[in-house]
């Protein structure tokens, strides 16, 4: 009850003070125009990265920021629309900001790859960069790769990679479920590549596209599923697509794996809850328990100032390694000059939160980085979003091993 | 043969909670003429309100007290919302409805968040009712059934056996002359309104933690009620219901079905393949595509039987 009314007065007093105060942008802070779906059917999404990059930002800023400035976030709406995202990228460009950021829709990410290109083409003496903070397309940093856009978060190819890797040597058959749409066939299609590749030995006893956010009774596919005998189901999906997936076949008693790609994401565990206990596993760039499991104290304090002020998991440790890159190149280029810092970040290592070597590629600016298979489990130090469950790793991919050759041929300035 | 019997069991399910969330909507249509699209926002505030309410003081009173609470908001916005825009004629009614659908939607998101609830099955009702050729058949779906049914049974009872529903059927179809007779006709819509809010809650109130509840779901329930009403007819409880459980068992058996309609023209000596003119169509497995085809029956029917099945009525 109080809960409730707090959460309400909070809304309140934020809706107060928004209408009030006018935005105090000091002068001397370099902006980051970030877009993302803060609206719509995806906003849960876009909140949550939102708030991550807060409490980044705040932490990059105790430290000193970049020249001795700080950053500060500019946000715009983009409800996953590609067209409203480069109306925002206008407004980006009208207010000179140097940075612009987005981390969710591939679709999104590639509209706005095009849109930036073009704007530096034709304002030299005005440019601005790109950072990726969550589009996965392989697509991006390969064929329609660009100068001005850097990636820090793996390829959905990494990832395929780590999840099929990871896979238990007992794991022998395997029941395909994705989205039917860019995402979850790119999803399909590497998976398939890196079953072949890299474990021969599995067949895979069905391939199936879903609706994308359409099924509310997925009872019917899981009657197709025990009967087709797998004993994994492998699965890109995510939102109501995986929570009702998954909940639907611990009802009907399928005790089979669930190995997802996106399980990790935020409300999944929350939906799914006890349903997922040693059954649920992700591929992962980090999670709240790697410290933990690693004596890494001082990443364990990162997260645990986080628990302290949230209730849903940080994941995105990738983006922190962002932030200390920028920071770096900032300070190398002595000016957030687009040239300058692009050339910066190229070839750039960075140690990570886990201490891990993270490379900036310079031929297709995407992030190389480690992943983390983990299973959703009650045997762990740190639940996710107050389920009792949490994340504990069962096998570590390294970098070298899903870093693949890329076939970006960059025009460089 | 065994997935056949399974999914015939997953359809009626479903089928049954499309018939409660139908049934409200199909006579508040009729009745008043509004097509409200808030019906699925009241579903959703069910699922929200059962998940608060759970929390307090357990789920068994939350089935009662929620669909009351979603009642009595149906009954507020009949009364302060609709009657008041009614004389500016329907569009007026339809963009009221519309409306509506935003507020409770981001109302939802400011009072509990963006996050899916944690509204689980109560402890009692979780554990397999019965296994079916290896598969578990949960005692929460038993239950689904066993409310819906007897929804089902009182709302006939209701119209059928007793004077304010000998008024509202009535009402359904001659309002003015049921009006002349010095019925408060007013007040019947009040009631019907209330009535289907209360069902659409009922509806949320046990698909809340089936399914989950978060606040994209109104959006997902809205459009297939929707066809369920048109496709069952105006005014008619008996089509309404007949095309919940067909709609149900379309959607659970369309996902069984791997078979496309190149298949369908394999017996004839024509083979097609992906690269052939439309064939990209044509080879895609009916489960693909399997939650089009309500949308495809509500095409047909509009065509071929505008009225819908059972209807009475041609608007």
């Amino acid at each position: 009850m109080t809960s409730l009314i707090r959460r309400a007065f909070a809304v309140a007093v934020i809706a107060i003070t928004a209408l009030c105060a006018q935005p105090s942008l000091a002068a001397d802070t370099i902006k980051i125009g970030y877009i993302d779906p803060f609206s719509g059917a995806f906003a849960q999404g876009g909140d949550a990265s939102l708030k991550m990059f807060q409490f980044i930002i705040d932490y990059i800023n105790d430290k000193g920021g970049a020249l001795g400035r700080k950053f500060e976030l500019v946000t715009f709406d983009d409800k996953l629309q590609p067209a409203e995202a480069l109306i925002a990228l206008k407004s980006v460009t009208d207010q000179n900001l140097p940075f612009v950021m987005s981390c969710v829709g591939s679709n999104v990410g590639s509209a706005l790859i095009d849109a930036v290109t073009k704007y530096n083409t034709r304002n030299p003496d005005n440019r601005l960069l790109q950072l990726n903070c969550g589009q996965l397309a392989t697509e991006l940093t390969n064929e329609q790769c660009s100068f001005w856009h850097f990636r820090f978060v793996g390829s959905v190819e990494m990832r395929a990679v780590a999840r099929i890797k990871s896979l238990p040597q007992s794991v022998k058959s395997v029941y395909l479920v994705n989205q039917d749409y860019l995402f979850g066939q790119s999803i399909e299609k590497d998976t398939k590549r890196f079953l072949a590749q890299y474990r021969p030995d599995i067949t895979i006893v069905a391939d199936e596209f879903i609706p994308l956010m359409q099924i509310k009774d997925f009872a019917p596919y899981i009657t197709k599923i025990k009967a087709s005998g797998a004993q994994s189901l492998l699965t890109g999906n995510y939102g109501p697509d995986l929570n009702l997936l998954i909940k639907a076949g611990v009802d009907s008693g399928l005790n089979i794996r669930y190995d997802t790609y996106l399980g990790h994401v935020i409300g999944a565990a929350t939906a799914i809850g006890a349903a997922g206990d040693g059954r649920l596993t992700s591929v992962m760039e980090d999670h709240e328990n790697v410290p933990v499991e690693e004596h890494n104290a001082e990443a364990e304090e990162f997260f645990k100032r986080w628990r302290a002020t949230h209730d849903f998991a940080f994941i995105a440790l990738p983006s922190v390694t962002q932030f200390q890159m920028l920071v770096r190149a900032i300070n190398q280029a002595g000016s957030t000059d687009a040239v300058k810092v692009a050339l910066a970040l190229e070839g750039m290592e960075q140690k990570d939160l886990f201490g891990a070597t993270e490379i900036m590629r310079k031929e297709d600016h995407q992030l190389l980085l480690p992943y983390y298979e983990a299973v959703f489990t009650k045997d762990v130090k740190y639940d996710v979003e107050k389920t009792g469950l949490g994340w504990k790793t069962e096998a570590k991919v390294p970098t070298a091993e899903e870093t693949l050759p890329t076939t970006c041929k960059m025009k460089r300035p | 043969m065994q997935i056949g019997l399974i999914s015939l069991l997953d359809g009626l399910v479903y089928g049954m909670l499309l018939f409660m969330l139908a049934s409200g909507l199909t006579l508040i249509l009729s009745m008043m003429g509004v097509l409200n699209f808030a019906h699925a926002s009241i579903y959703m505030l069910g699922a929200y309100f059962a998940y608060q309410i759970s929390r307090w003081v357990g789920f068994w009173p939350a089935l009662v007290l929620a669909p009351v609470l979603c009642g009595l908001i149906g009954a507020a916005i009949e009364v302060w919302g609709l009657r008041r825009v009614h004389h500016n004629g329907h569009i007026a009614e339809l963009l009221f409805t519309f409306g509506l659908v935003f507020i409770i939607g981001r109302a939802v998101q400011m009072v509990w968040g963006m996050l899916p609830m944690p509204y689980r099955v109560p402890a009692g009702l979780d554990f397999p009712l019965f296994t079916l050729y290896g598969e578990n058949f949960p005692a929460y779906r038993g239950f689904m059934l066993l409310v819906s049914a007897g929804m089902l049974c009182a709302t006939w009872l209701l119209l059928k056996k007793t004077r304010i529903g000998l008024i509202i059927q009535a009402s359904l179809t001659h309002p003015g002359m049921v009006s002349a007779l010095g019925h408060n006709v007013p007040r019947v819509f009040t009631i019907v309104f209330a009535g289907g809010s209360l069902l659409a809650g009922l509806a949320g109130v046990i698909a809340g933690n089936y399914l989950t509840t978060e606040s994209g779901m109104a959006d997902a329930m809205g459009p297939i009620v929707f066809v369920v009403v048109i496709f069952g007819g105006l005014g008619s409880l008996a089509g309404c219901f007949i095309a919940s459980i067909l709609m149900g068992m379309v959607q659970t058996f369309s996902v069984v079905i791997d078979y496309s309609f190149a298949d369908l023209l394999k017996p004839l000596g024509i083979t097609l393949t992906a690269n052939d003119l439309l064939g990209e169509i044509l080879t895609i497995p009916v489960s693909r595509i399997g939650p089009l085809v309500p949308y495809a029956l509500l095409i047909l029917i509009l065509l071929f039987r505008p009225r819908g099945l059972l209807g009475t009525r041609e608007t």
